[in-house]
């Protein structure tokens, strides 16, 4: 099967770069799936996981939260202010999110942005299954 | 004549000086490999979103989005990057000169214009001069992660959307070599300086450009506010480190200085103690 290069590039540096025959990423509008030879294509990320499947049948998955991703036939790259691997995702970081934003979300406090809870919160989760391999 | 015991004394604490400086020039130098590591790393991510961002304005034109679109300026904002520590030099004042003289120049009244701080200095001198700091963002560690400057970030590009002003100037210290930095100033917002891409893909929207530039241009801002604080930071450890590179320097002249001053003292009172010996022993014969 034909493959593609895909660069997952954070602000911190590059995070993944590497051949695979095709790339299933969460859009806003849903979810998409690319293969080799696709045509030039941008369109913004979805707080998610990105599925990379490898020519030899293996699936890698990475964690993203938010960006976008750039298609060109040879290149695929994906641009997110940041993005894990699910094994080097620190599990317990996440998990210690989750709680803080849940209990904001909770508090009934006025002065609180829901909003910017609501993405940590989504931002945690993702983490989480991402690592946990649910998705 | 001079008192011996107070030469030795100043050479003493002239050492213990030296000795603090010439730690904190390796502390910065250290620092600064840091810091120009992170700067590299961060080079893929502002190409490839320059790259994005140029093929996507230029592919549609006239999308009214607010990020690129020149308004009547009313009000200017000016997001200045400073350091939060001193002992680094001309490195704040420098650019604190520069952003004054510029005010100077533009505005007449302190309506027209307010101020973004980052950095305990320079968000103090503005402050101090009474002039309108609307936010500040300090204590920001030596290897910032993105996540530290999206909060400042986000507020800039937010409050350029909803009308707080019309346009954003960045100042920063711009690293160009261990030794030198220049205050490169930078119009932010709006957009108007896009580089057209210089790949010529023309791009299918997923779902349409206008949607994608909602994304991309925040994101677009944030990161060039973040390439910034990086350039910013290594010039800060770099001019740190020349500075105390000089202190210390100094110290061992001023050391030097003072042993040849404390031998010459210490020769004199020698040979004026041989010379009332002498002169005592030629008085008793």
């Amino acid at each position: 099967m034909k493959t593609v290069t895909v660069n997952i590039v954070t602000p911190d540096g590059p995070v993944y770069d590497s051949e695979v025959s095709m790339v299933i990423a969460k859009t806003t509008s849903g979810e998409i799936g690319v293969l080799a030879g696709h045509i030039p294509m941008v369109a913004p990320l979805a707080i998610g996981a990105v599925k990379l499947k490898k020519d030899n049948g293996s699936t890698e998955v990475v964690a993203v939260s938010g960006g976008f991703i750039e298609v060109r036939p040879e290149k695929i790259s994906i641009l997110a202010p940041s993005a894990e691997i699910a094994d080097n995702i620190d599990i317990q970081r996440a998990k210690e999110a989750v709680k803080r934003a849940e209990g904001r979300i909770q508090s009934k406090q006025d002065n609180i942005d829901f909003k910017r809870a609501d993405l940590a919160l989504k931002r945690a989760l993702n983490r989480i299954n991402v690592h946990e391999g649910n998705i | 004549m001079v008192n011996l015991r107070e030469i030795k004394g100043r050479i003493n604490s002239t050492k213990s000086t030296k000795q603090i400086t010439k730690a904190m020039q390796m502390v910065s130098s250290s620092k600064l490999r840091r810091a120009e590591q992170n700067a590299k790393a961060y080079v893929p991510y502002m190409e490839k979103i320059q790259d994005v961002v140029g093929a996507i304005a230029s592919g549609t034109k006239d999308s009214g989005h607010p990020m690129l679109t020149a308004r009547p300026v009313k009000k200017t904002a000016y997001l200045v990057i400073g350091s939060d520590r001193g002992l680094a030099g001309a490195y704040n004042s420098s650019i604190l000169r520069q952003v004054q003289r510029t005010i100077n120049e533009r505005h007449k009244s302190k309506d027209e214009y307010v101020v973004l701080a980052v950095g305990r200095v320079v968000r103090d001198y503005f402050v101090k001069r009474d002039h309108n700091v609307i936010s500040s963002v300090v204590a920001l560690p030596d290897q910032p992660s993105f996540a530290d400057i999206k909060e400042i970030a986000r507020n800039a590009v937010g409050m350029f959307i909803d009308g707080t002003y019309d346009e954003l100037y960045m100042y920063y210290n711009h690293f160009v070599s261990a030794i030198a930095s220049e205050v490169t100033e930078k119009k932010l917002l709006p957009l108007t300086d896009i580089a057209p891409a210089s790949s010529n893909a023309s791009y299918e929207f997923e779902p349409s450009g206008e949607a994608i530039l909602e994304v991309l241009l925040p994101q677009y801002a944030e990161s060039l506010v973040y390439g910034a604080l990086l350039d910013g930071k290594a010039s800060e450890h770099a001019s740190r480190m020349t500075a105390m590179k000089n202190a210390t320097d100094n110290a061992s002249d001023l050391i030097s200085d003072l042993s040849l001053q404390y031998n010459r003292a210490r020769q004199a009172a020698i040979t004026q103690e041989i010379t009332e010996i002498v002169g005592g022993a030629a008085a008793l014969e």
